[in-house]
Formats: C-alpha cells, sequence, structure tokens
C-alpha cells in the first residue's frame, strides 16, 4: 500500500471546490501532492504520509509520528487565528525537517512570521504575487528572538 | 538609557519601509480595508471618530530630550500641535492623514522610536516604574528587562496574532507604581540565594472583566525569564479562547482553569523550551544594563533645600520625591492643569520640557502611567530653577496623587468605542476642586475615569473609578469606590444606580465630604477609610440614608 491509496476521509473538513492554484514552495525538490487526512482520521490509518491540523488541533499528537509524515499542513480558515504558528514552531522544535504547508488565508503581510514559524510551501486561497513575497521575506535583515528558521537573534551578532 | 545599534536602527527601518508599502497598497486598492486593519493597528493606526489616531511607543516610558523635541515638532507638523500621553506611558496623535503616517514614522525612527505593536492582538509596549534607576527601594533598574522584553517581541512570529492584546509590566521594588498586577504578566525584580530573578503574576487585567492577577512563580531566574514568557504566551496562543472577543483576554483563561491547572500547563510548556536555549545569553543582559547605567551624578551636590518661596515648597511636598542618590531628587510634572485636558502637552510644552531636562535631568523624562511626566534625576540645588521654568511654561501644578490629578481616556470626545465623554467630567471634578488647600486636605486621593467598559482610564483601578455607559441613548456614569493599581490591588466596586454627567460631578464631593468627615484623621487615605468603613457611609451621603 503506498500513500497514493489514502484520500481525504468522510468527517474531515471538506476540502475546498478547487485545490488551491498556487502552491508556493521554499522547498529543494518536489511538493507533496498526494492526498491529505485529517487529524482526527490520521490514528486509525497506518501508511498515512500527510495530514492536515485545524487550528484547535494539538501538534503534539504527532510527535509520535514525524518519521513517517512527508507533509503536515496547517490550515489558517482566518488569518487572525495565530494557532497555526504554535503549531508549526512545536513541529519545528521536535525535529520535524518534511515539509510544512500553511494552506488557507495565508497573505503577504503574515509570510515573515510563517517563514520564521518554520513553514516551508503555501497554499494561499487567493494567490500570492512570488516577487512580491520575496521583496517581503528579504525586507527584515534582523531578528530579535529564535524561531523555527535558522536566524539567529540580534544578541548572537552583537556578541560575535 | 538604552541607544540603537546598527542592529535596532536597521529593524525600526525597515518597519517603516514595510508600512510604506502596506499604506500604498492599501491607497491603490490592493488590499481590503479588512485586510488593512489588522496591519494598521499592529502599528498604531486606529480610525477614530475624526481622523486615524497613531499610538508611538515610549518604551517603559522612557524619553530622552531629542525624542520628546521630537514628539513635539511632530504634533506641530502632523497634528493640530498637542498630544496625549496614555496610560500604558505611549503618546497619541489624535489628528493624523493616513497618507502621512510612513513619512511620521519615518521622522521617529531618526530618534529611535517607533509605533511597533501599539495596538493589534499582539504583546504591547512594556510598561515599568516611572522611578526607575532613581527609587530608593528597588533592587535595580528593571529597565534593562524591559527593554529585553521589547526585543523579545517585537514581530515574535508565534505570538503577533494572539487571541488578544497582552501587556506586561516590569518593577523591582515593593511598592508598585505601574500597576503589574494589573497585567496579563506582572514581573516583580526580586533576589533569592543571591541570584536575579522574577516574580511572576499572570491573568490580572481591567476591561469589561476585571481581574486580578495570580501569582504563578514564586521565582525565576533571570537568565530565564524570556522562556518563562514565551511559555506562558504559548499557552495562551494555544488555549485562550478565540470564540468571543470579551472572553479573549487570559484574565479569562486563567480564570476558567483555574490558576493551579494554568500554572501547571505553563510549567509543562516551559519544560518543553526550556532545553532550546531561547533565552539571551549573559552578555546580552550586560549590554543593556551598561546602557542604564546611573548618570554621572554631582558626587559634591548639596543635599539641603531652600524652601523660603511658599509655592515652591508646596510644589516640592507635593510633585518631589526622594532619590537614591543625595543631593538629588525625582521631581514630577503634572499634566492635570485644573481645567486642561488630563495627559495633553502642548508641542511647546514638550519642547520646553525636552531643553528642561537636558539642563537640569541628565537629558531623561519619563512617562508615567497616571499621564504625567517625570525627571528622574534632579540636583536638589537646580529644583528651584526648574520649578520657576515649569511655572511659567503652567506645568507646575502641585496636584500630584491629589484629587485633581485624575486619570481619563480620550473618552467621546475622540474615541470610536466610548459611549461617553471622559474629558469634561475630569474637568468639572477638577474644577469643583480647585482650592488647593481643600485638595491638600482631602490628601492622597485616585480618580479614574473611562469613557467605556473597555476600561483604557482605569476605573477599576481608582480609590474612586467613574465608567461612563450609554443609558438609552444618554451619557451617563456609574461610580465605583475602593479600587487600587497599587501592591494592594483591588477592584473598585460599583455604589449605586448611575448617574448623569453634573450628578457625578456632585456625588463625587459628596463621597469626599463624607470621607472627612468619617476618617479617623488627616493621616487617614481615602481608600484606608474606605477599607475600614465599607461603602455604607458614602451610599448614605450620595443616594440618602437607608430606610
Amino acid at each position: 500500500m503506498t500513500i497514493e491509496d489514502q484520500s481525504p476521509v468522510a468527517g474531515a473538513a471538506p476540502p475546498p471546490e478547487t485545490a488551491p492554484a498556487q502552491v508556493l514552495s521554499f522547498r529543494d525538490g518536489a511538493l507533496y501532492d498526494g492526498p491529505v487526512v485529517a487529524l482526527a482520521e490520521f490514528g486509525a490509518t497506518s501508511n498515512t504520509a500527510a495530514v492536515r491540523i485545524d487550528p484547535g488541533d494539538d501538534a503534539r499528537a504527532l510527535l509520535p509520528h514525524l518519521g513517517r509524515l512527508r507533509l503536515v499542513e496547517v490550515s489558517f480558515p482566518k488569518y487572525r487565528d495565530g494557532r497555526g504558528y504554535s503549531s508549526a514552531q512545536i513541529l519545528r522544535a521536535a525535529g520535524y525537517t518534511g515539509e510544512l504547508r500553511a494552506a488557507g488565508d495565508v497573505l503577504l503581510d503574515q509570510m515573515v512570521f510563517m517563514r520564521r514559524a518554520g513553514f516551508d510551501s503555501f497554499a494561499p486561497a487567493a494567490p500570492l504575487d512570488r516577487a512580491a513575497v520575496d521583496t517581503a521575506l528579504a525586507r527584515f535583515p534582523f531578528v530579535y528572538q529564535h524561531a523555527a528558521d535558522a536566524q539567529v537573534p540580534v544578541w548572537a551578532l552583537r556578541d560575535g | 538609557m538604552y541607544k540603537y545599534d546598527q542592529y535596532d536602527q536597521a529593524i525600526v527601518d525597515a518597519r517603516v519601509a514595510e508600512f510604506r508599502d502596506q499604506v500604498a497598497r492599501r491607497l491603490a486598492g490592493e488590499i481590503t480595508e479588512d485586510q488593512f486593519k489588522t496591519l494598521r493597528l499592529m502599528n498604531g493606526l486606529y480610525l477614530q471618530l475624526h481622523a486615524y489616531m497613531l499610538r508611538v511607543a515610549v518604551p517603559y516610558g522612557t524619553l530622552s530630550g531629542t525624542q520628546l523635541r521630537m514628539l513635539g515638532s511632530i504634533a506641530r507638523r502632523y497634528d493640530r500641535g498637542y498630544a496625549h500621553f496614555t496610560t500604558r506611558q505611549n503618546i497619541q496623535y489624535n489628528w493624523i492623514k493616513l497618507a502621512e503616517a510612513p513619512d511620521l514614522l519615518a521622522e521617529l525612527a531618526t530618534v529611535e522610536m517607533h509605533a511597533i505593536q501599539t495596538s493589534g492582538n499582539c504583546i504591547r509596549n512594556i510598561s515599568s516604574d516611572q522611578f526607575a534607576g532613581a527609587a530608593a527601594d528597588e533592587l535595580a533598574d528593571p529597565r534593562p528587562y524591559a527593554e529585553l522584553l521589547r526585543q523579545w517581541s517585537s514581530f515574535h512570529p508565534e505570538f503577533s496574532f494572539l487571541p488578544r492584546k497582552f501587556k506586561i509590566a516590569v518593577i523591582a521594588s515593593d511598592t508598585d507604581r505601574a500597576a503589574i498586577q494589573l497585567h496579563d504578566i506582572g514581573l516583580q525584580l526580586v533576589k533569592q540565594d543571591g541570584e536575579l530573578g522574577f516574580k511572576v503574576w499572570v491573568g490580572g487585567g481591567m476591561g469589561r472583566t476585571p481581574m486580578i492577577g495570580h501569582v504563578v512563580r514564586e521565582f525565576i531566574p533571570a537568565r530565564q525569564y524570556l522562556s518563562y514568557c514565551e511559555a506562558i504566551l504559548r499557552v495562551y496562543n494555544r488555549y485562550g479562547r478565540r470564540d468571543n472577543i470579551y472572553k479573549a483576554r487570559i484574565k479569562i483563561l486563567v480564570h476558567e482553569l483555574g490558576a493551579a491547572e494554568f500554572t501547571a500547563q505553563v510549567e509543562a510548556e516551559w519544560a518543553h523550551l526550556e532545553p532550546l536555549a531561547l533565552d539571551a545569553p549573559q552578555a546580552e543582559y550586560d549590554r543593556i544594563v551598561a546602557q542604564f547605567a546611573e548618570p554621572d551624578y554631582d558626587l559634591a551636590a548639596d543635599d539641603g533645600l531652600n524652601r523660603s518661596d511658599p509655592d515652591f515648597a508646596l510644589w516640592v511636598d507635593q510633585n518631589v520625591h526622594a532619590h537614591k542618590q543625595p543631593g538629588y531628587a525625582i521631581a514630577t510634572i503634572s499634566l492635570k492643569p485644573v481645567g486642561g485636558i488630563p495627559g495633553d502637552a502642548s508641542a511647546e510644552q514638550m519642547e520646553l520640557i525636552a531643553d528642561l531636562a537636558e539642563r537640569y535631568a541628565h537629558d531623561e523624562i519619563r512617562v508615567t502611567h497616571s499621564q504625567n511626566l517625570v525627571l528622574a534625576h534632579v540636583r536638589k540645588a537646580d529644583l528651584y530653577a526648574l520649578w520657576t521654568a515649569l511655572a511659567d511654561a503652567g506645568l507646575a501644578t502641585p496636584n500630584l496623587d491629589l484629587v485633581t490629578d485624575i486619570i481619563a481616556c480620550p473618552g467621546l470626545d475622540y474615541c470610536a468605542l466610548a459611549n461617553a465623554r471622559s474629558i469634561p467630567v475630569a474637568q468639572k471634578i477638577a474644577e469643583r476642586f480647585a482650592d488647593l488647600d481643600r485638595q491638600h486636605d482631602i490628601g492622597e486621593i485616585k480618580i479614574k475615569i473611562s469613557g467605556c467598559i473597555n476600561a483604557c482610564g482605569h476605573h477599576h483601578a481608582g480609590h474612586i473609578g467613574i465608567l461612563g455607559v450609554d443609558k438609552k441613548g444618554e451619557e451617563a456614569y456609574q461610580l465605583s469606590l475602593g479600587g487600587s493599581g497599587a501592591e494592594d490591588a483591588s477592584l473598585a466596586k460599583i455604589l449605586g444606580p448611575g448617574f448623569s454627567e453634573a450628578g457625578v460631578v456632585d456625588a463625587v464631593e459628596k463621597v469626599i465630604e463624607a470621607y472627612r468627615t468619617v476618617r479617623s484623621g488627616p493621616g487617614e487615605r481615602f481608600l484606608d477609610t474606605y477599607r475600614r468603613l465599607g461603602d455604607a457611609p458614602f451610599k448614605a451621603a450620595v443616594y440618602g440614608a437607608p430606610a
């Protein structure tokens, strides 16, 4: 059985009528494009490689399974709901290195926060201009705190 | 005080560029007003009743003369010649044009200032003790820790879309001049076994459901307080309520879980975070602490004071506090002249105070949460000259902590959220009690006025609190007694049915006259009398004797 055998499961939030037209990637290589199951269905299916967590889900439920996950999709039904940032940081801090995708109400002005929280692919409900995204991501030259990305806080630069 | 280095400056400059781009996209219609609202609020820009209001951060309330002069200059060029100091030690401009806001921010950045996170559902300006670094009773200057919190919380990627706003205050003495128990997180610097650390309160707040914070930790070492705050914020970000804006503050989460369970969750989260080495290294603490080094005191400064001018002596007795350094004093500049707007200052006044700070006070000004300004390091020998210059500018009102030193929010004169006006009520109370002898006889009493349930005027923490409400389309006012934002924090209780604007001024006078009758002596503050006797004598004075 392969991961392609899995399909979205009844009882999960319905998938969008049309898949997002755009997935922005900051990963090397191809993105995962197989089916994704909701966290609630994840435990019952043994070979799932892709799971979606919604804002109210506990990302730590995935920690025993990180090794077999290729994609964790974190849904942002509303951009103002910031729980997905904690989910991302928890997964990255626990050592998850697979694709971490922010999906839904993903907007240009949140991209810096999302990249720093560990997201490396994006499925925005409304398409984003990649050039504008890259400009936004390049804007802040320094950061003030540790997060899930590779940037070091300014104190490490000052100390050096 | 703290000076930006190349990194701080680059980050603030980048924020100006980002906001300029956001404004341009909004003006071009590329983003919706709903999307822009969040962006502008994260930069302190509100749409008020008549214009945009811009709230500029004054980190832990500390300003240099150069900064205050710039604030005055901005008031003159971008506003109507004045601005308003707030209960979060910030400053607000009330008449800002959206298209000009990016230029205004660029000018602020030239003096190491910004409006980052002065609104929005994020970590707001860190507040502190206005006497920090000067008070004799403090363990150490708390501001380096507030500055590190400022940096850590700026553009924090995980905590920029919290359930609701988040306010942190830091102090370093047992006397609480920053109302820490009424903050989302309150931190008091303490020492245990020779090590500096913090006692941590969580879950205090005002608004429509006022609560006093709970102690969640008696001691967290200072080298780990950032990661501990990160744990608190993570629990809140994950589990704070998002279904109801009025139940979204951390105080509701703490209340619903119970302090013990909330604390257990924070400790469990901190156990995850502590190994990640999120805290700043000792070298960074040392770097920041060094920037708050004591000023170059005149060690030969005379500790005596010539009090022969009675008006000066009156001001000294009311507005000047003891300094830890012999020969020095802490002077508070009242922004509460009788009949004025609490917390307002004109461009000319700001420029004058900046000059005086440079000449007499080691180039430092503090904003207090009571909406006054402080010159923290003044040689006693210079006090008379300082007072003379202040008096000439209408800035020497000797009413600190007296009945006319009223906190008031902008209210319905400016604010889109308000139900009632605050400023005219403050003005009428001040006029009623304008007589200084009467004010002194009444003694310390803190009147705080909010124009709506959001409680920006801290009415819950007022010895006398006044809340403006909308009563069938009419402005009405509720009177509460017995609140305190100090180390003996308590929440004011509603006395009885509400009043009209004129009625509430009369009611305040009746309460105060009743206090003068029943107090044990002139040394007993209003708050202490209230705590000793309860509200019965005040109810009787206001509403008539019970049947």
